[in-house]
């Protein structure tokens, strides 16, 4: 895929910090990424390791507790971390938007989606209501559910779960944004519908050329759809590069571990591995390597600092002292 | 929606005619029905003559049957202190009463909801937490009490405003009404406050625990990453969700509302159904205090249909829900 | 039609009494830990020793007032309507100033707060008991049993508990008897309704299926092993309904059908100095208030603490 010189969306060293009773959380600890025009990025990772406060933190929209103490977020080389309210709010749902996971829970069950989706039409553009439920028509009928018109009337709890992103999606296609953020938009789904709303995804954004950032924890979604993968453990990217490669030949033991847990038809009879451990809590994570007390490679020097990014490779960066395929010393 | 009407009304019937015998049996069961319903002040005739009437000398189910027929046409017995009709009475007095809770109900809602909804939204801000000390405080002082401060305050030492009784009042469509003159207001300003602050108490913490609950929602997230402002976000997205329970309570409440005017009207000397309640126990006069009985339990019924059809009309989902069933 | 009562209405919202588990361990004895998160809340510590130092004054209240308010041969009628401050003949000075019958407001109030909580500590733990018991049966047996009870309790519940203890008194007549009887029937329902609701919860867990199950009376099931775990939103609601007695009790007074104008409570006090008021003469009415009002903002003070501690979806 053609890629520009600037990248649409560049993160550079996001801090998001979560100020607890218990202690301060490090969600987000020093992230960064980007992503071209027309680019799928995936962003992997289990739950709790900072991936959706990734998201968010992108959009400005983490609450207190929580605050973005240090980084920047470049949308379209505007510092989105420094803009105030006043102009995230004209970014976000116009230039910048975002799909929630759960689709039950993103459209408010007493409004009509026709009014959910004119005032996010409205807040960006001045058009009548008229035309704003026009473009909302359209919207829906890209996203291929029938009948639009009439649907447009109806209420959320009316449609099904699939129908419900589909519409979730329409509203962040709204106003052509240049960055979408998909915060696991297909988990909530059957296995058929995530297919299908995959390859509608893929082909919306292709077509508009709408950079897309795909937050998941599932590596078969990511093969098939990303460019590049970002492997997210304990707030930090600890491996990425571009998809083939990351996922054919993975440096870092735990995306190794991610990749060895997936079931696969080929390796039938053969026990999954399996990564041992828990996801640490970010309240009280292990000295040195977040990783460490659940890798297989662990040395005392993980112990002893956290890795510093390198880059193995172009196009790739990895943070481990003990990579797989590496002699150990 | 139509069966569901009918069904809903048939229900209501039901409970009305309950609570007809409960009342037949509190004051005709409950020592002797001669004493209670026939004025000591009447003669021997007159009182042979009630007492074939009312039926009083034949067996008690056929007097049940008598009251019942008796109440359905409308004839709750006569007021003995004023010699009308007791329902007369009522329907008298009632529409001072209506007007009192109403507002008292409005001024609830109004200031209720935007002082729960700025409690929920900030929650651990100064102005969050004095707000919920004071609806502590709102649900602490007794209602007549607060009515005699009031008075004290504004009627006797300020002198700003009338210590009671109803003021000017205009017919609007056959119903007196006070709301239109500035003498009538005056006068109902400070017994509708001291009816709604209990209220007003009630709603600020239904609107905070709403709101508190509405702003975690993802839905919420999702219409500040359409780029909303956050005046549409609270006023439409979070108010719309968090009316459906204090509606539904508040709705309900009306009826406590007219029960609680009791104490307000005595204390202002309003001159509504409350008022008249005291003084007919006062005065003994029971077919009042009978009419008034029946009269609010068909109040109370009224105002649960109409919360429920209108909860019905807030909440998408319900209407599905009895469509499909 | 709910009743207007603070310990229902946001109890109606937060009391999930199914989900009732203690916090994550810190402390021996979940009773000490209690008291220790209670503690944290500044009002409601304020809140608890004002209720008991009112409840040690209204106790001991004959040794510590100037004045039996109830014996007439004590009140002297020349001191009528004294002003706060005013000296006395019998003794050193009227703080609070006194009544038409020359009654020292103070010892009136002390002796007031006396028949207020007695009215609404009695009737709350007989209507604790009575409503508990049924809505333990109800819960227990089920079927049209429970129907019927909760049908009852679901008629009561629909009128506004002013107007049912109104009636019931018009029917009664004065008397602090009286009055504790109809409250007892207007409050009843609440705990019926709240028991039943965490006893159906519990009812179905395997400790009550073990108890029967070691052959264990009926009795000994329901008051040994279902009622325990049942007290927590029992505890919350017995707490607000207090003050919400003694505000029923105050009302009920003023209105002319509570005590008798021999015992005069804190509503009757309030009642007796309202045509006084109009002419300034504002002590009579307002200090009693103020009494009722602190102790009623003291109980809420502290139930309201409990509700958070005993909620557990308010844990975070």
């Amino acid at each position: 895929m053609a890629r520009t010189a600037e990248p649409l969306l560049r993160v550079e060293q996001l801090e998001t910090q979560f100020f607890t009773r218990a202690g301060v959380a490090r969600a987000v600890d020093g992230v960064s990424f980007e992503v071209a025009r027309g680019e799928v990025l995936g962003l992997v990772g289990e739950s709790g390791s900072g991936k959706s406060v990734t998201g968010f933190s992108i959009l400005g929209l983490v609450d207190p507790p929580g605050r973005i103490v240090g980084g920047r977020v470049l949308l379209e080389g505007e510092n989105l971390v420094d803009a105030g309210e006043r102009r995230l709010r004209a970014l976000r749902g116009n230039r910048i938007a975002m799909i929630f996971q759960d689709p039950m829970m993103t459209l408010n069950p007493v409004l009509r989606i026709d009014t959910q989706m004119i005032e996010a039409v409205r807040a960006h553009h001045g058009v009548d209501r008229a035309e704003a439920r026009r473009r909302a028509r359209d919207a829906l009928g890209r996203v291929g559910i029938p009948a639009p018109e009439e649907r447009l009337s109806a209420y959320p709890h009316q449609f099904s779960g699939g129908m419900r992103q589909r519409v979730a999606i329409a509203i962040a296609l709204l106003n052509e944004p240049a960055v979408i953020i998909a915060d696991e938009p297909t988990t909530a789904l059957d296995v058929t519908i995530q297919a299908q709303i995959l390859y509608e995804m893929q082909k919306l954004c292709g077509e508009s050329g709408t950079a897309l950032v795909w937050i998941t924890h599932d590596l078969a979604v990511v093969s098939g759809l990303a460019d590049r993968v970002c492997v997210m453990y304990a707030g930090r990217i600890v491996e990425s590069g571009p998809v083939d490669a990351v996922l054919d030949r993975p440096r870092h033991p735990y995306t190794a571990g991610l990749i060895g847990s997936v079931p696969s038809r080929n390796r039938r009879g053969v026990p999954l591995a399996q990564i041992p451990g828990m996801t640490p809590s970010l309240l009280a994570l292990p000295g040195g390597c977040a990783f460490r007390t659940r890798c297989p490679n662990a040395e005392a020097d993980c112990a002893a600092e956290p890795p510093a990014e390198r880059r193995p490779e172009a196009g790739r960066t990895l943070r481990c002292h003990h990579p797989v395929g590496e002699a150990v010393s | 929606m139509l069966v569901y009407l009918i069904r809903r009304l048939g229900q209501s019937a039901l409970v009305l005619v309950v609570m007809a015998v409960l009342v037949f049996i509190g004051i005709y069961a409950i020592g002797n029905p001669v004493d209670v319903l026939i004025s000591p002040e009447a003669d021997l005739a007159e009182q042979q003559a009630t007492i074939a009437r009312l039926g009083l000398d034949r067996p008690l189910w056929e007097q049940l049957w008598l009251f019942l027929v008796n109440a359905v046409q409308g004839d709750l017995g006569r007021s003995f202190v004023h010699g009308v009709p007791a329902l007369r009475l009522i329907l008298e007095r009632l529409p001072a009463t209506l007007e009192l809770a109403l507002v008292a109900l409005v001024v609830a809602l109004s200031v209720g909801v935007f002082l729960g909804l700025w409690a929920g939204l900030k929650p651990d801000a100064l102005l969050g937490r004095s707000i919920m000390t004071g609806s502590i405080l709102g649900f602490s002082l007794p209602n007549f009490w607060l009515g005699l401060m009031l008075i004290l305050v504004f009627a006797v030492l300020l002198q700003w405003l009338p210590a009671g009784g109803r003021g000017e009042t205009v017919d609007l469509l056959g119903i007196r009404t006070s709301l239109f003159t500035l003498d009538g207001l005056s006068h109902l300003l400070l017994p509708a406050i001291t009816l709604a602050l209990y209220k007003t108490s009630l709603v600020i913490r239904l609107a905070r625990a709403g709101t508190r609950e509405v702003v975690l929602q993802d839905y919420v997230k999702f219409a500040r990453a359409k780029g909303l402002s956050p005046s549409r976000v609270i006023y439409v997205h979070v108010l719309k969700n968090i009316m459906i329970p204090v509606v539904t309570v508040v709705g309900l409440e009306l009826g406590s509302m007219i029960a609680f005017a009791v104490v307000t009207e005595t204390v202002f000397a309003w001159p509504g159904i409350g008022k008249l309640l005291i003084d007919s126990i006062v005065n003994l006069d029971r077919p009042v205090v009978v009419a008034y009985l029946m009269m609010t339990v068909f109040i109370f019924i009224l105002i649960n249909l109409a919360v429920d059809l209108l909860y019905s009309l807030l909440d998408p989902r319900v209407r599905l829900s009895e469509a499909g069933a | 039609m709910s009743e207007p009562d603070p310990g229902l209405s946001s109890g109606a919202v937060v009391a999930e009494p199914e989900t009732l588990h203690a916090p994550p361990p810190r402390l021996s004895s979940p009773l000490a830990r209690l008291a220790l998160d209670f503690c944290a809340s500044r009002p409601a510590v304020a809140g608890l020793a004002v209720i008991l130092v009112v409840a040690v004054a209204a106790i001991f209240a004959p040794l510590i007032v100037p004045q039996n308010p109830y014996d007439l041969a004590q009140l002297d009628i020349m001191d009528g309507t004294l002003p706060p401050g005013s000296p006395s003949y019998a003794f050193g000075t009227y703080w609070l100033g006194t009544d038409v019958q020359g009654r020292d407001m103070l010892s009136a109030i002390v002796y007031g707060l006396r028949i207020s909580l007695l009215v609404g500590s009695v009737s709350v733990a007989f209507a604790l008991v009575i409503g508990s018991a049924v809505g333990l049966v109800a819960a227990f047996f089920g079927g049209g049993l429970d129907s019927l009870l909760m049908r009852i309790v679901d008629i009561q519940l629909s009128f506004p508990a002013i107007l049912v203890a109104l009636i019931l008194l018009a029917i009664f007549g004065n008397g602090v008897d009286k009055v504790i009887i109809a409250l007892v029937i207007v409050q009843w329902a609440y705990y019926a309704r709240a028991v039943r609701g965490s006893a159906l919860v519990e009812r179905r867990k395997e400790y009550i299926d073990a108890a029967v199950c070691l052959g264990l009376g009926t009795r000994r099931v329901l008051f040994g092993h279902l009622l325990p775990n049942c007290l927590p939103p029992l505890i919350v609601i017995a707490t607000v309904q207090v003050a919400h007695a003694v505000a029923l009790e105050a009302t009920l007074s003023f209105l002319g059908v509570g005590v008798p104008i021999t015992e005069p409570s804190l509503g009757l006090l309030i009642a007796n100095g309202f045509e006084y008021m109009m002419s300034g003469r504002y002590w009579i009415s307002f200090f009693p208030g103020v009494a009722l009002v602190v102790v009623i903002v003291a109980i809420n003070l502290v139930g309201d603490r409990l509700r958070d501690l005993l909620n557990p979806r308010l844990q975070r």
